[in-house]
């Protein structure tokens, strides 16, 4: 195995884990809806314990895909959340709230009260795809910041990697490409929230109010999305030259999607896959759209991956200093390390058995009103 | 006060909490697979419940320990910048491998083990209450598998071209796996965990008893929470013993630095209180000869010979040799690919003094003494709570197992005592592998003030003391949630007779 390779195998594993990641965040998603008024009560609560079955598949990626990204390519690691720093803080304080919410909520003695808590993890289902796709949207905006390894020789200022403004991450929300991204993963976890309710809980009330809110998101998160895509292929992108110099190329993402079609394939695939999910969803009895959804998801969201890191790209571009840029061969560990985490790597398709197998079994039950006013063990 | 130090703080703060709740994990898990099991071989309901009702105290505080295992994960990108990048390629793959194999494997049975009580069968129920407890042990192995070569940084080159510490080869990671102090600190944390679960186990038990309420579920209850404490607390004591040896070898500032031993010497004494010394023991302990010698804090600075012979350079010339290296390195960095016989000459001085280059960083020799005091301090309550809580559990373990609990109010407030400070035992242990190592955050290698970031003081204040809030408000709910659930109990069911 070249060296090449293993990056490349690794930037494909971390494109997976993300796609896993958005995917799954069909718990903010569902969330969200815990603000819908035409809900009771204990139609709230059966969200809650739909979502609060999976919330720690989705929180265990989100680890996973942070320490992928730490042991593959530390000097994002570095770079990214030393410089972004609020940005990732607000991040997972949103986290931190959300993880502790569902065993709180219902307990007596929680000092916030079931609302609280419930307006924790609407907030979080709001903050975390936002945050989150704005975050993956500077990957082709760029971000201000400077790398200079040397700098560790010097005792006196010794930190390799610094952000170029105070905002430290928060500059992000200037770049209106990199939100609109943000908007995206909003009304498009909303909707995958939406489908997965859809699926796992037999009531009908409950399901004809994610029909609707799947309805009422299809324009929006159609207009970002498709707002979102004409820009990138339109913008210029971040290109390493033969020299192994980095410049802006026009055009260069619509470039890299020619240049790889199985990506233009996957794309394709992938938002074909997500439309037929929403069509399931609002407009057929289908329950099985999430299924859809979450297939599109995750072939979109490696696509886009694929677009920022393969073909000769700057991931994680600077657009105040274009040399200190980010790509997969200056930012990765070395040969050994993705050499033996590879061979680890090989045991995930045992591990997305197990989960699936469990997953399986729990859900073959749906969730029911009884179940949830009778049973002990809930949220 | 500087970024640095209110970097460490919160990073210390964000790692105490956390370790609040890891303990409690570990230890409770193994409390109620064994008991679920029971309930499998024994057919008998009233183990159910038990386990049910351990259960959900554990659900409380799994969740908090997942939260904050989450931030301590990023803290490492987000305050620790430098780190990040220059012991990434080490730090960075264990992390990952947790993730893999532990925490899916933790979260998915959690879930089943939670809410499949009426969705799955009973023996894949118990599977998944034992995989939850094995997943966080697997994790912990992990976790200390990256703490470990923190300790002792076995495996790793430094290379110019990236500018950090790579993996040496693909066999080094085995070096890192198995790295003896990564071994030792396994065992004793998770064993400590098992002190803890034990603990929470007896002394909620023991209050149940003097309410005179839940008498059968209190002394079964205490039994096998006696059990798994007791055994934790010997494999903690032999795990402590190999932790001393591993300081001793590896990190002789910080043995040092928890005995207050300013001059060393052959034969030893160890100090267990100031004033009161057993003679020779210290030498034993680290060296496993009475007549071994064990550096004080002054031979360390002014350098001395080992057990094998070795002679070790003073701090003063290890900084120096830093420098040279430290030097080195920018001229490397400058010339490489313009002028190779220049590259090739600084590289050559670099090669020379690169085991040192981290006392490069270091402005004066004294750096390298940890906070004395507390780490001391702190090693002293650790043995003595840990010597205390093994002595209680021996005797609510006697006494629960004769049933001869009645009229014994002195043990079973004992047991209650030693619930908070079980906690703060395991607080102690983690100041001193910790603040020991000081001014390092890997040993040797990298000193705290070369492996930030480059934020302002104000930033890391500001995320502190919201992070502070949070956990303060958290760990209040906890417990209330807690107390509560204790206050109200377990549903009873009469165990079959035997």
């Amino acid at each position: 195995m070249s060296y090449e390779f293993l990056q490349n195998y690794w930037w494909c594993l971390i494109s997976l884990l993300g796609g896993l990641l958005v995917f799954l965040m069909f718990v903010q998603g569902a969330n969200i809806h815990l603000g819908n008024r035409a809900l009771s009560d204990l139609q709230k609560r059966m969200i809650l314990n739909s979502t609060g079955r999976k919330w720690e598949l989705t929180f265990t990626t989100l680890v996973t895909f942070g320490g992928a990204f730490f042991a593959s390519f530390p000097l994002f690691y570095s770079t990214s959340f030393g410089g972004a720093y609020w940005v990732w803080v607000l991040l997972l304080i949103t986290f931190v709230f959300q993880a502790v919410s569902y065993e709180f909520q219902n307990k007596k003695g929680n000092l916030l009260g079931v609302k609280g808590f419930r307006v924790a993890l609407q907030v979080n289902g709001i903050l975390a795809p936002f945050l989150v796709g704005t975050a993956v949207g500077t990957f082709f905006t760029g971000s201000d910041f400077k790398v200079d390894k040397v700098a560790i020789a010097d005792p006196s200022a010794p930190v390799i990697s610094s952000w170029g403004n105070g905002w430290h991450g928060l500059d992000a929300l200037a770049h209106y490409h990199a939100v609109v991204l943000g908007c995206t993963l909003v009304f498009l976890t909303a909707i995958l929230g939406a489908l997965y309710v859809l699926n796992n809980i037999d009531d009908s009330d409950i399901q004809a109010q994610m029909r609707r809110a799947i309805k009422l998101s299809i324009i929006p998160f159609l207009i970002c999305f498709l707002g979102w895509t004409a820009m990138l292929l339109t913008r210029p992108g971040f290109a390493v030259n033969a020299q192994g110099t980095i410049v802006l190329e026009n055009g260069k993402y619509l470039h890299n999607l020619l240049a790889m079609p199985a990506v233009l394939v996957m794309f394709l695939a992938g938002v074909v896959l997500v439309l037929l999910s929403l069509w399931k969803g609002a407009f057929t009895k289908s329950r099985s759209g999430i299924w859809f959804g979450g297939l599109g998801t995750v072939l979109v969201v490696m696509a886009v991956f694929f677009l920022a890191g393969f073909n000769n790209t700057a991931y994680y571009p600077s657009y105040s200093d274009l040399q200190s840029s980010l790509t997969i061969r200056n930012s990765s560990s070395s040969y050994f390390t993705l050499q033996v985490m590879s061979w680890v790597s090989l045991l995930i398709p045992f591990v997305v058995a197990y989960i699936a197998y469990a997953w399986h079994k729990m859900d073959s039950k749906k969730i029911t009103a009884e179940e949830i006013a009778d049973t002990e063990h809930k949220y | 006060m500087d970024a640095i130090l209110w970097s460490r703080i919160q990073f210390a703060m964000t790692a105490a909490y956390h370790w609040l709740f890891v303990p409690l994990t570990l230890g409770l898990a193994l409390v109620m697979a064994v008991m679920e099991t029971l309930y499998l071989v024994k057919k008998d309901e009233f183990w159910k419940k038990t386990a049910q009702f351990w259960m959900k105290l554990f659900a409380v505080n799994f969740a908090v320990g997942i939260a904050t295992g989450l931030i301590l994960e990023f803290e490492f990108g987000t305050n620790w910048s430098n780190y990040s990048w220059f012991v990434g390629d080490m730090f960075g793959a264990p992390l990952a491998i947790e993730g893999i194999l532990a925490f899916f494997m933790e979260a998915t049975f959690f879930a089943v083990m939670f809410f499949g009580w009426n969705k799955v069968s009973p023996k894949f129920h118990l599977a998944s209450t034992w995989l939850t407890g094995i997943g966080a042990t697997i994790s912990a192995y992990w976790i200390l598998v990256a703490n470990g070569w923190m300790q002792n940084p076995v495996g790793t080159t430094f290379n110019p071209d990236t500018v950090r510490s790579e993996m040496a080869s693909a066999a080094a990671f085995w070096e890192v796996v198995t790295n003896p102090v990564a071994v030792s600190k396994f065992f004793h944390s998770v064993t400590s965990g098992w002190v803890t679960g034990g603990m929470f186990v007896v002394g909620v038990s023991a209050w149940y008893l003097l309410k005179g309420r839940q008498k059968i579920f209190a002394v079964k209850s205490m039994i096998i929470g006696g059990i798994v404490g007791l055994v934790g607390s010997a494999a903690v004591m032999l795990s402590g013993d190999s932790s001393g040896i591993h300081a001793a070898e590896f990190q002789p500032m910080k043995l040092a630095a928890a005995e207050g031993l300013e001059d060393g010497g052959r034969g030893a004494a160890f100090t267990i209180v100031p004033g009161v010394k057993i003679p020779k023991m210290l030498s034993i302990l680290a060296t496993h000869d009475a007549n071994g010698y064990v550096p004080g804090i002054n031979d360390i600075l002014k350098g001395y010979t080992d057990n094998n012979g070795n002679v070790v350079p003073s701090v003063a010339e290890k900084m120096e040799r830093g420098r040279k290296a430290l030097d080195a390195l920018e001229v490397y960095r400058m010339v490489s690919g313009q002028d190779d016989e220049l590259a090739a000459q600084a590289r050559a001085v670099l090669d020379d003094n690169v085991q040192y280059m981290g006392y490069g960083h270091l402005s004066r020799p004294e750096d390298v003494v940890p906070p004395v005091g507390i780490v001391f301090w702190a090693f002293r309550l650790m043995i003595g709570i840990g010597m205390l809580v093994a002595l209680v559990l021996l005797l609510s373990l006697f006494f629960s197992w004769k049933d001869k609990l009645e009229g014994k109010k002195w043990l079973l407030w004992a047991a209650i005592i030693c619930i908070p400070l079980v906690y703060i035992g395991g607080q102690c242990g983690w100041i001193v592998a910790e603040v020991g190592r000081q001014p390092w955050t890997i040993q040797g290698l990298l000193p705290v003030n070369v492996a930030i970031s480059s934020l302002s003081a104000g930033a890391v204040k500001t995320t502190f003391f919201v992070f502070l809030a949070v956990f303060a408000m958290f760990l209040v709910i906890e417990i209330r949630i807690m107390l509560g659930a204790i206050k109200k109990g377990p549903d009873t069911v009469e165990p079959v007779k035997e």
